[in-house]
């Protein structure tokens, strides 16, 4: 049997009498970058939330590799203002807090000079660079990301993604992502999980984007195929650029 | 001045108190729990005339009903059709009318019970025996505190957070719930029952400008209500005032300085 962080047999999820996940497989190894993708209501969340152990799934099968880590990076994040606390010091909570550590983490994720600030003041794209470095530092086998992009503009999201590919390299560890886009993080992911309450459709990037079930449930909300193969033969030919992208898929759609 | 020695019981008596309120408080505010303090507050009404007709220790009859509290919220919270907003005023006033209703008959029988030490807290009556126990129920409860802080302080940061991260979360909330049973228990004689959320969460509110990591909040919010304790208890013996009332008065003064003076 290869060897895996977290598996998943047949999950399945009611919520209020709504069947929310249904026979749900999956499993990330070491090393693999794993994104599900899912119009709005398709579950992504709730199974992000199965995963993490943070709901209980109504039946299947759920196992992780002994002293598993989890490094989870959670959508939307409010702290309230009432709550005095510096950037270090969320960084720093419930680990075994060494300077050196997370000062070379933080200047990695461009985070330093935020470390004395209160964690309310910063903005949403130093957010979650704040919350991926929190993540790190608990040294984790398993980075979880739900919605990563969510609050950063699209050159950021270009760059974020990049950094995220980078983390697996550098650090080794298995990634777990939710997108609701997924022609931004094709470059950056190794299998794509489409859901839509049970899995439409899984594989290798590029074979998910055209595949049939993927194009049925994002065609019509994203106006069609075209602009989805269009982007597809674009993002090998520009290495940067999303704005570009998207003229082109203007262009695109035009004709 | 002679202090008399009512006085300084009083005194010592609002310092253990408010040695505990402080910390708590902080986290009160954090996690919106004021509604639930008040809630507890008002149980603690009849947590005293059930200790009355069955004749055990007041304290450890508010502690008791406090925890039935707790125990209910968390069920009526599992089905999610009524916010807890919702559920909570209904707990709350639920165990106030039951309180009343127990102190009516418990006078109806030939008891005396002084309805308005409950209310407004009794801090000048307070003996040395009930001292001893205060120190005890507040030291303990300032142990567990400690011991749990960081997770106390996960859970307020970010209860899904936390909990992805292997912290015992719902242990760590029911714990609190009952650690607020405990100090709305000892804080009933200090400012009585209608008062107790304001010496949770107004030290607390004022700290909140001048601090910049939880535990200076703490600590900030336990000086502050030593402040409220020492001027509270002084305009009492002034101006012959009640003493929880002045307490809360002093702090809430207190409180619109730390808000309008001098914003720097």
């Amino acid at each position: 049997m290869d060897s895996f962080l977290l598996r998943a047999e047949n999950i399945g999820l009611q919520i209020n009498q709504r069947q929310v996940l249904d026979n749900i497989n999956l499993s990330i190894k070491p090393g693999e970058i794993l994104t599900l993708v899912g119009p709005n209501g398709s579950g992504k969340t709730s199974l992000v939330r199965v995963l993490l152990g943070l709901i209980k799934a109504d039946y299947g099968k759920l196992q992780r590799k002994p002293g598993l880590v989890i490094g989870y990076v959670p959508q939307k994040m409010h702290i309230d203002m009432a709550l005095p606390i510096s950037v270090l010091r969320f960084l720093q909570m419930g680990i075994k807090a060494n300077i050196d550590e997370t000062s070379y983490m933080a200047t990695t994720l461009g985070v330093v000079e935020l470390l004395d600030q209160p964690l309310q003041s910063v903005s949403g794209g130093e957010f979650q660079r704040i919350l991926l470095t929190r993540a790190l530092l608990r040294k984790p086998d398993l980075l979880v990301l739900d919605e990563p992009a969510q609050g950063v503009d699209i050159n950021g999201q270009q760059q974020l993604y990049q950094l995220i590919s980078g983390i697996r390299d550098e650090f080794g560890c298995g990634v777990l992502m939710v997108s609701h886009d997924l022609h931004l993080v094709m470059e950056a992911t190794d299998q794509v999980l489409c859901l839509n309450t049970h899995i439409c459709c899984s594989g290798h990037p590029e074979a998910v984007s055209q595949h049939p079930e993927y194009l049925k449930l994002f065609g019509a909300s994203l106006d069609g195929m075209a602009v989805y193969t269009h982007n597809h033969n674009h993002s090998h030919d520009l290495s940067g650029g999303v704005v570009d992208h998207q003229h082109h898929e203007g262009c695109n759609h035009d004709h | 001045m002679i202090i008399d020695d009512f006085i300084l019981r009083a005194l010592l008596a609002g310092l253990l108190v408010v040695l505990v309120s402080g910390p708590l408080g902080c986290v009160v505010v954090w996690r919106r729990m004021a509604y639930f303090g008040d809630a507890l507050a008002h149980s603690a009404l009849l947590g005293t005339s059930l200790s009355i007709m069955f004749d055990i220790n007041p304290l450890l009859g508010v502690i008791l009903t406090g925890m039935v509290l707790s125990y209910l919220l968390i069920r009526l919270q599992i089905r999610k059709d009524l916010s807890s907003d919702a559920i909570l005023g209904i707990l709350s006033h639920g165990a106030l009318a039951a309180g009343l209703v127990m102190l009516a008959i418990m006078q109806s029988q030939g008891r005396r019970v002084d309805l308005m030490a409950y209310l407004f807290g009794d801090l000048l009556s307070v003996s040395w025996n009930y001292l001893i126990w205060l120190s005890a129920v507040c030291l303990l409860v300032l142990g567990i505190i400690s011991w749990l802080w960081q997770s106390i302080l996960a859970v307020a940061v970010h209860e899904e957070l936390a909990r992805s991260e292997g912290v015992a979360v719902d242990r760590v909330r029911l714990i609190f719930m009952l650690l607020m049973a405990v100090v709305v228990a000892v804080a009933m004689k200090i400012v009585g029952i209608i008062l107790i959320t304001a010496l949770l969460i107004v030290p607390a509110a004022s700290a909140r400008r001048f601090v910049k990591s939880p535990e200076s909040m703490a600590i900030m919010a336990v000086i502050f209500g030593l402040f409220s304790v020492l001027g509270g208890v002084f305009a009492s013996m002034q101006w012959d005032t009640p003493a929880g009332p002045s307490i809360v008065l002093v702090s809430v003064i207190l409180f619109f300085v730390s808000r309008f003076k001098g914003s720097v």
